[in-house]
């Protein structure tokens, strides 16, 4: 057959074409190529076009809540890992003459029980509340999709096995579990309380894990690098991976925010961090019995907390946007 | 003989019990032939290929017998890992439907590379260049510019291109086309299946062509397996069907062809269903929907009859395939 017919052929795509919508015609004209700026996905030497990811990043620079959580969030990183930037007093440097006092220059969100300034102690909990937060995820992620992903893919009598277990899991109360394991760690390090939580928080990604390796296991093109002789491995890591991603990154960027704020509940209770770290919920706790002769120094922390969570939780239903194609 | 499979059955277990999507299958290839398997759906067409292939889900599927001869070896006698090195190398298969037989998260170029990067251990580098090579062989225009784009940028002809690009990457000596043409436009089908045919020929490739559409088959098959309720009923070189099945199936099939003469009439069609394979009927499985069947096809199964009349040999299994023949 000549290569006549073939632009007639390109022509016809947009009928089959889902994902890409409108971008087939364009492209068969070779348009697209400079169309599409090369995003941070764009991995390759060369000019890449639009996968998943790129597609994803294209449409959260668009999207304002990606932006102002993005930038809420890359303020809160900045003042976590240097936080005299902003603050030049010392959060352990208190003056007990001074204890909750009010706003006075020098001092813009008042003086804590102790006589410790509030703003700066605001601003140094960052860093407890941003560490938990990210090393908790990170950890719940890694332990949750690696065991919920060789569930899903291999199935079987390893597939039930973790599935009761993460049943049994899923059964503890995270309030108690926190009071009754945290209450026999005497470090006031930030790594017990990261370590519970990817104990308690791995089975919720593994069921998410497991599922969607599952599905992205019954695609055809699985079925097609098997016929084409790919190994188990290659598979696993190159055909089902990438595309059973999306759900875990999304559940993992709200679960985020849940951990900043599980961090402050355990410290509230008197569990979780302890001073002299510095870190929201212990100054939340605090506060809590002088909320009505000095509430600023509930205020501060508190909406600290709340805003940083807030972020967390738009970012993550932003990712989730972008990432699902449903939406488009 | 290239590929042999000899008496091969395949079931299924289920919650509701055992199918037999393959009850003793009998048929062979050699080089540079063209095989058309033919049969409805649930025919178990695919499933004999997927059990060539080696890409049966076990479980449920389970190979309760026969063998698959490869080039005189066993195939369902090697490991797992033996048959893996012969996938792809030495048989490949053509998927139905290549959007979603391309993985959409990586460029066509790296699929293509795959394959000479998992078989012959090459670099990316040099397995782009391969890619290339390859966009270009199955006549993909601008092949150097498109090779690092993803499935959906392409169309479903071009898509079906990449496909059969991929399964010819390493040369292998039997081709599995499973309705390669079946999610294409008409006007694509035929060049789809004539790049199909001319690789197939300057390569000397076995090729088995699956498909329930008879007008694919008539021009490019050698011969023509048709398959009902898992077991072949007429097995056939290709110009002797058309011109006289010796099965009522077949002729079924013949019959439901859109044909411009018969402008204005009903088109014919087989009536009732295929079989449930959960309940094969007894006797002969195509009983309950033929228009010749009596008591005898009720009772009795009948055997692949040696109806042969030219050099080349002809079986059916009908009881009364000389009235179906000649009638």
């Amino acid at each position: 057959m000549p290569e006549q017919p073939q632009p007639f052929d390109d022509g016809r795509a947009i009928n089959h074409t889902g994902a890409g919508g409108g971008t087939d015609l364009a492209m068969d004209e070779g348009e697209t190529l400079e169309k599409t700026p090369g995003g941070p996905e764009g991995t390759g030497p060369d000019k890449k076009p639009r996968s998943l990811w790129s597609d994803a990043w294209h449409d959260l620079r668009r999207n304002p809540i990606f932006i102002i959580s993005g930038l809420i969030i890359l303020f809160l990183v900045v003042i976590a890992i240097w936080p005299q930037l902003i603050a030049s007093g010392n959060p352990l440097d208190c003056d007990l003459s001074k204890a909750q006092e009010g706003s006075q220059p020098g001092h813009p969100f008042g003086f804590n029980g102790q006589g410790c300034d509030v703003y700066t102690r605001t601003v140094y909990g960052a860093r407890a509340s941003l560490q938990v937060g990210v090393f908790a995820t990170l950890g719940v992620t890694l332990l949750g999709s690696v065991l919920g992903g060789l569930a899903g893919f291999y199935g079987g009598a390893w597939d039930g096995l973790l599935s009761r277990i993460t049943d049994v899991f899923f059964a503890i109360p995270v309030i108690l579990g926190g009071l009754v394991l945290l209450s026999v760690v005497s470090s006031n390090s930030v790594w017990p309380v990261i370590g519970f939580m990817v104990l308690l928080g791995w089975p919720q990604i593994s069921r998410i894990a497991r599922g969607s390796v599952i599905t992205a296991k019954q695609n055809d093109y699985v079925q097609a690098a098997r016929a084409l002789g790919a190994s188990n491995n290659r598979m696993l890591l190159r055909h089902i991976a990438p595309n059973a991603l999306a759900p875990v990154i999304v559940v993992a960027t709200i679960a985020l925010g849940t951990y900043i704020s599980l961090e402050a509940t355990l410290s509230f209770l008197g569990v979780g961090l302890k001073p002299p770290t510095v870190s929201w919920g212990i100054d939340i706790s605090s506060a809590a019995p002088y909320v009505r002769n000095a509430p600023q120094m509930l205020l501060w922390p508190s909406g600290a907390l709340a805003i940083t969570v807030l972020a967390f939780i738009m970012l993550g239903d932003a990712v989730r946007d972008a990432l699902d194609p449903k939406l488009r | 003989m290239l590929l042999e499979v000899r008496d091969l059955h395949v079931e299924f277990h289920t919650r509701e019990g055992v199918a037999k999507a393959v009850n003793g299958v009998n048929y062979s290839v050699d080089a540079g032939e063209t095989l058309a398997v033919l049969g409805e759906s649930g025919s178990g067409k695919s499933v004999t290929a997927q059990a060539v292939m080696g890409i049966l889900d076990i479980p449920p599927g389970k190979i309760s017998g026969g063998e698959i001869l490869f080039q005189g070896q066993d195939l369902l006698k090697l490991k797992e890992d033996e048959r893996r090195k012969i996938r792809g190398a030495k048989m490949a298969m053509v998927f139905q439907d290549a959007l979603s037989s391309l993985n959409p998260v990586v460029s066509v170029g790296d699929q293509l590379g795959e394959m000479f990067q998992v078989h012959k251990g090459m670099s990316r580098k040099d397995s782009r260049a391969k890619a290339v090579e390859l966009m270009d062989r199955v006549r993909i225009p601008a092949a150097k510019e498109r090779v690092g784009q993803y499935p959906h940028q392409f169309s479903g002809g071009m898509r079906q291109r990449i496909m059969i690009a991929m399964a010819l990457a390493l040369e292998p000596e039997l081709i599995i086309a499973d309705e390669p043409t079946t999610a294409l436009d008409v006007t694509v089908q035929a060049q789809v299946m004539d790049l199909l045919a001319e690789l197939q020929r300057e390569l000397n490739m076995g090729l088995i062509l699956i498909t329930h559409d008879l007008g694919v088959v008539a021009d490019v098959a050698d011969k023509i397996a048709v398959m009902y309720a898992g077991r072949i009923v007429e097995h056939a070189p290709v110009h002797e069907i058309y011109k006289a099945p010796a099965h009522p199936y077949t002729r079924g099939l013949l019959d439901s062809i859109p044909r411009l003469d018969q402008k204005g009439q009903e088109l014919y069609a087989i009536k009732g269903l295929p079989p449930n394979l959960l309940a094969i009927p007894p006797g002969c499985a195509f009983n309950p929907r033929c228009p010749l069947a009596r008591d005898r096809c009720r009772t009795e199964e009948p055997p692949l009859y040696d109806v042969t009349e030219s050099p080349v040999p002809r079986a059916s299994a009908c009881h009364f395939w000389k009235e179906c023949l000649h009638g």
